[in-house]
């Protein structure tokens, strides 16, 4: 879908980004990690061309994307930035259909793209159709932005620290949000973050960069249980590892049999770090685990937690 | 005002009877003036009794304050379109480089006196309209390119970043998001522009033009206070009612940003 070949790009001497191949699959949602001023945003912006890159290649869908109108280009890949990227003087709807009316979508359309995509994100369309970006909450304010991405159906979409203003319980709704999107459109989403905890929970690919230059890519399993150096187990915290690789996995993967267990049950979409995380909290090594609909699955055990894989293979 | 921001209905800033609202009033008492001068002659001639001719009328107040109107609204039209397209050029990328030259170009239009305008005009294009006009165009044009320049300059670099990551065209960004978002900014440049003008085509008189400064001239040249006070009167109510107008459009411009 998306090819990176040998692309560079310095600014005074100062190598942005430095040599970077990669490949972008469909479906994949790919996020780019690093700390600032290693090149994962400016990188993200060669992709829609609002940074044009000196050297290598960048194809799009087999395209040169040199070969493409940049408005063309972007018309095809949604973009959603911060909050604060939203058209102040237009309404929700209005900011929604920017794409739709660029492409001279009748007004019906659109209207109708403009109330599936709120009801997608979880807002009422007649409820907030009409409102302006100033009425909304930070994170109203995120969903009309991703909403507004999606509008015109892109193949791509781009998101540039999409969530870095919103409040923790804001941001945490809206990557489960993105999650879903992600399972049920299958689109390909390429996003840039520095929350190393976005990136293990959304990825199906994590691209760590430093300095221009990828460092590692892979799936987060890969890069926290094969790092390839170094800095990739400092960046990803020494110490929290261990408890980061548990995050990955639900508890589902590790459920023993019905057993005797006290205090009140957990749900089977706890991940196995929360599993251990309530372990503590309640000084017991075992958790009854029940299904959405109340009925008890099994058990996991303390024991399983530590000693086996975390996809339940015999570590 | 909270059941109106539910509703997503932007709320007037001020909810107030209208016989409160100064805007009304203040054009009932400037169109009374400019139709009803004659009316009150013999109020001036009492305030001014050693007056043989206490009401000036070598021409009627309205023919006056039309010929006024007309040359503020000519220069202001011709100030907005070259300050609009100045103010723009220099904040495009192919014009930063020439924004000290029109920077010092429209302080210098601003320093130099519309007087010294009309006195380099004159010898050049003759008495009447023409200088008048060049020297308030002249003299208007800073606070519409400052304006401009600080309206395009405050629009926020990731609402910029939005509208061309999403495809819109340069062309297409300017004129959907970069000038709507300057417009209240821009409305007061316009704003200071235009009433500085008004009080300014006074002056226009003394090259012949015909403006409500004309009764102003004269009675000072012809030591009568009456006629000073009547087109003093006339100017003054103009540039008040124009100014409640600006407001009131730049109120109605910005409601998008209005909380609640």
């Amino acid at each position: 879908m998306i090819r990176l070949d040998s692309i560079g790009k310095s600014y005074g001497g100062v190598q942005a980004v430095d040599g970077v191949s990669l490949h972008i699959a469909r479906g994949e949602f790919v996020l780019l990690i690093g700390a600032s001023g290693s090149g994962k945003s400016t990188l993200l912006k060669m992709i829609n061309r609002l940074v044009e890159f000196d050297r290598g290649t960048l194809t799009f869908d087999g395209a040169d994307i040199r070969t493409l109108k940049p408005e063309d280009l972007r018309r095809r890949l949604g973009y959603a930035i911060q909050s604060t990227g939203l058209f102040p003087h237009w309404t929700v709807a209005r900011n929604i259909a920017t794409v739709p009316r660029l492409l001279g979508w009748p007004a019906a359309r659109t209207a109708a793209r403009v109330d599936e995509l709120l009801t997608l994100l979880n807002l009422d369309p007649a409820t907030y159709r009409g409102r302006w970006p100033h009425q909304l909450s930070g994170g109203q304010q995120q969903r009309v932005g991703v909403a507004r991405a999606l509008a015109a159906d892109p193949e791509v979409l781009l998101m540039d620290e999409p969530f870095g203003a919103l409040d923790p319980p804001g941001r945490a709704a809206m990557q489960a949000e993105m999650a879903r999107i992600h399972q049920s459109t299958g689109k390909t989403i390429v996003m840039v973050t520095h929350d190393i905890d976005e990136a293990l929970r959304l990825a199906t690919r994590i691209v760590l960069m430093d300095r221009g230059r990828i460092v590692q890519a892979g799936t987060p399993a890969q890069l926290l249980e094969q790092p390839a150096s170094e800095f990739v187990s400092d960046f990803f915290g020494r110490g929290e590892i261990g408890l980061k690789r548990l995050g990955l996995h639900g508890v589902a993967g590790i459920l023993r049999g019905v057993e005797e267990t006290e205090g009140p049950p957990v749900s089977a979409s706890l991940t196995q770090r929360e599993a251990l995380s309530m372990m503590l909290l309640r000084r017991t090594d075992r958790l009854a685990v029940v299904g959405d609909d109340g009925r008890l699955l099994g058990t996991v055990l303390l024991r399983d937690l530590v000693l086996r894989g975390p996809d339940g293979r015999d570590g | 005002m909270a059941a109106m921001a539910e509703a997503g209905i932007a709320a007037p800033a001020r909810l107030r009877p209208w016989w409160r609202d100064p805007l009304p009033w203040a054009a009932a008492a400037l169109a009374a003036l400019v139709l009803g001068m004659a009316r009150l002659e013999p109020l001036f001639a009492a305030l001014f009794p050693a007056l043989d001719r206490p009401l000036y009328a070598q021409s009627t107040f309205l023919a006056l304050f039309v010929s006024h109107v007309v040359l503020v609204a000519l220069s202001s039209a011709v100030s907005l379109a070259v300050g609009l397209a100045a103010g723009i050029f220099v904040t495009r990328p192919a014009g930063r480089e020439f924004r000290p030259l029109v920077d010092t170009l429209v302080a210098i239009g601003q320093t130099v006196p519309p007087v010294a305008v009309l006195a380099i005009a004159v010898p050049l294009i003759g008495f009447g309209a023409a200088p008048a006009l060049i020297a308030l165009a002249l003299y208007g044009l800073l606070p519409i390119v400052r304006g401009t320049v600080a309206g395009l300059e405050s629009v926020p670099a990731e609402v910029l970043d939005a509208a061309s990551g999403l495809g819109l065209s340069a062309w297409q960004r300017l004129w959907h998001a970069e000038l709507p978002l300057a417009l209240p900014v821009l409305l007061a440049g316009v704003r200071t522009s235009v009433i500085v003008n008004i009080g300014t085509a006074t002056i226009a008189s003394t090259v012949g033009a015909s403006t409500l400064g004309s009764p102003i001239i004269v009675g000072l040249s012809g030591y009568n206070t009456a006629y000073v006070i009547q087109g003093a009167l006339v100017v003054g109510l103009l540039a008040i009612v124009t100014d409640l107008a600006f407001e009131r459009a730049g109120r109605r411009l910005g409601r998008w940003r209005q909380v609640g």
